[in-house]
């Protein structure tokens, strides 16, 4: 199967390389047509966005004013925080300028001068490979003013590198945007949208990083080629992420609705140990949990994990076995999204919070049954109730994962039930003698 | 102690300034740099980053108190960050991180008493596919163990 983000080709992460293996040909190709086209093209490709919401890239190109005197922004996604997902990063690392190249044609489709490229500000060293590439680029006259004369056209834009500084939040676009003004990463309440009203209130398209590097392929190479790989509804390949109790954790680009349990045991080696799985998170620690004796026959696409109640997010596959301690796990999870909520709403600041609290109660051996019910009953009026999806991020994990996992959890908070036992003979005693000859 | 950015810093903030149609945006670039030049974010700091950008030190404290890798108390010389998350807990993450706890004798976010060492437990940093990891200020190290993380803070006190 023919890689198109990473492909297996020596040092293609240096400049010559890639323009030796037909590179920044896609742009002018791209450049020689109108940006309508372009978008059309994408559109056509069904190429759907890597950051989590898996929405449609060339539809929401097509969002961003076509008359307008105010300038037009990119923003290319690479705040990369969330659990479980490590894919961007390989971007940066092996193939920085289809990245780049990506962002150019993305430019140039929805008109965009400037293109800023957010990355998490622990990506010290990804950050230096990615500087280098836009360096090398803007000194070959791929990128900027040079782009007129490397390409032969009037349009050009420059790059620029935006580092985050530790907030996973600066990953929610409009969160993002505020972190690139120089502001608290705070998210801004929709609508407006981000292409009416995104950086400095002008139109900004803001894609995650795997999303734009498939661009210049799709260009090259026709929509109709992209829209017959894989899944017809979630096309192209997918940067699939593996890690938790795999023999071989890593990052494995597959067509979409490749089995899940074909990425376990023939990609990543399967379990260690050959202990049974208990539990597969698919897309992400803000993704619903699967059972594991869910997962035969599930396919790694965004329909198909809809429909056995989940969702692709970031393709960061969890794995964990049968010795693992969910609840742990999950009181982790919580102790993440409770770390992390900006604390504007008072459903998500509050609510995280009280959930953590709950999780270590049980963690602890004090929790009870009607601690299962207050957790979801604490997820459920977070969901639906905040400015940004990280309530859901944080709903959503507690909610199935527990009524996926039940019979788990109850076990867990059984200690209560010897004490309501202990209870009950109290109560017995109680209708057996009059009140008063209780004297303890 | 009054805070006066370097000629060198200062041209690298200049530089910042290309890069956006206004001042404000360079703030968290700023920030770095007067840490790196510092050793942490003091009041100072904050207050010639303002000067400087044209913003109100409240806001510029705003951005500083936002973010986790920017510090208002000095940390050691190696800041030792560990992760904990879920990926690098299915394989170990927190052996590791009670281990280094007790050998450095200090908790989160504390600093050994000759300065040498700090201590955060940080969440996911994205490599949950060569868990568990640490990383030792801006270098991470990848595919450990606790044995090997012992050998990383033994190596990092001999070059001390
Ligand atoms: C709390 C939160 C964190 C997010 N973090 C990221 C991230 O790190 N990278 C990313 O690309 N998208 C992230 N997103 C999704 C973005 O808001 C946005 O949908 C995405 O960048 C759009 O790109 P795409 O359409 O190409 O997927 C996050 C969303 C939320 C709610
Ligand atoms: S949902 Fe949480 S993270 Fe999002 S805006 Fe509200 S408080 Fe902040
Ligand atoms: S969970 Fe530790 S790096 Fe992702």
């Amino acid at each position: 199967m023919e890689k198109i983000v990473l492909p297996e080709i020596e040092n293609f992460h240096q400049i010559d390389v890639y323009v030796e293996q037909g590179g920044y040909k896609a742009a002018k190709k791209a450049f020689e047509q109108s940006s309508d086209d372009i978008i059309d093209q994408v559109k056509k490709s069904g190429l759907r966005g890597r950051g989590g919401a898996a929405f449609s890239a060339g539809l929401k190109w097509s969002f961003m004013p076509k008359t307008t005197d105010k300038p037009k922004y990119l923003c290319v996604n690479g705040d990369e925080s969330e659990p479980g997902s490590f894919k961007d990063r390989q971007i940066f690392e092996d193939n920085p300028h289809q990245l780049i190249e990506g962002t150019l044609i993305t430019c140039y489709a929805i008109g965009a001068k400037v293109a800023y490229v957010y990355i998490r500000g622990e990506y010290h060293k990804w950050i230096k490979l990615m500087q280098k590439a836009i360096n090398d680029a803007y000194e070959k006259g791929f990128v900027g003013e040079g782009m007129k004369e490397t390409f032969g056209t009037n349009f050009y834009c420059d790059i620029y590198i935006h580092k985050g500084a530790g907030a996973y939040i600066c990953g929610e676009e409009s969160s993002l945007m505020n972190s690139l003004e120089g502001k608290r990463g705070y998210p801004r309440i929709k609508p407006p949208f981000p292409a009416q009203n995104g950086l400095w209130g002008n139109p900004t398209t803001i894609n995650n990083i795997e999303t734009i590097t498939n661009i210049p392929k799709i260009i090259e190479n026709g929509w109709e080629w992209f829209a017959a790989i894989g899944e017809p509804k979630h096309p192209g390949t997918i940067l699939f992420g593996v890690s938790g109790h795999v023999n071989k954790p890593g990052i494995y680009e597959l067509p979409s609705g490749t089995l899940l349990t074909d990425i376990i045991y023939n990609y990543a080696g399967g379990v260690p140990g050959n202990k049974k799985i208990l539990c597969v998170i698919p897309g992400g620690s803000s993704m619903p949990p699967l059972r594991g004796d869910q997962i035969e026959g599930v396919k790694m696409d965004a329909e198909s994990l809809k429909e056995v109640g989940s969702a692709i997010g970031t393709a960061g596959i969890m794995v964990m076995d049968e010795d693992t301690d969910l609840v742990k796990v999950l009181a982790r999870i919580t102790q993440f999204y409770h770390h992390e909520s900006c604390g504007l709403c008072t459903p998500c600041r509050e609510g995280t919070g009280w959930m953590e609290k709950v999780l270590n109660r049980i963690l602890n051996d004090e929790g009870s049954y009607g601690d299962l019910d207050l957790l979801i009953s604490i997820a459920n009026n977070i969901e639906g109730n905040t400015i940004c999806a990280l309530g859901e991020a944080a709903a959503w994990p507690v909610r199935y994962m527990i009524t996926r996992f039940r019979d788990y959890f109850e076990e867990r908070v059984k200690k209560e039930v010897m004490i309501t036992v202990k209870n009950k003979v109290h109560s017995m005693r109680q209708t057996a003698f009059p009140l008063d000859d209780i004297t303890d | 102690m009054e805070f006066k950015f370097t000629q060198e810093n200062l041209e690298r903030i200049k530089q910042e300034f290309k890069k956006y149609p206004e001042k404000q945006p360079v703030v968290m670039k700023a920030l770095y740099i007067g840490q790196e030049q510092n050793g942490y974010i003091s009041n100072e700091v904050i207050k010639e980053v303002a000067n400087l950008l044209e913003m109100p030190s409240e806001e510029v404290l705003g951005v500083v108190t936002f973010y986790t890798m920017y510090h208002q108390k000095p940390m050691g010389k190696y800041h030792i960050q560990i992760c904990t998350n879920v990926s690098c807990m299915l394989r170990g993450g927190y052996e590791i991180w009670d281990n280094v706890k007790e050998k450095l004798g200090i908790e989160n976010m504390e600093v050994t008493e000759d300065s040498i060492f700090s201590l955060e437990e940080v969440e996911c940093m994205g490599s949950c596919g060569t868990a568990p990891m640490i990383a030792v200020n801006e270098d991470y190290y990848e595919n450990l163990s606790k044995e090997k993380v012992e050998e990383i803070l033994e190596s990092l006190k001999q070059t001390n």
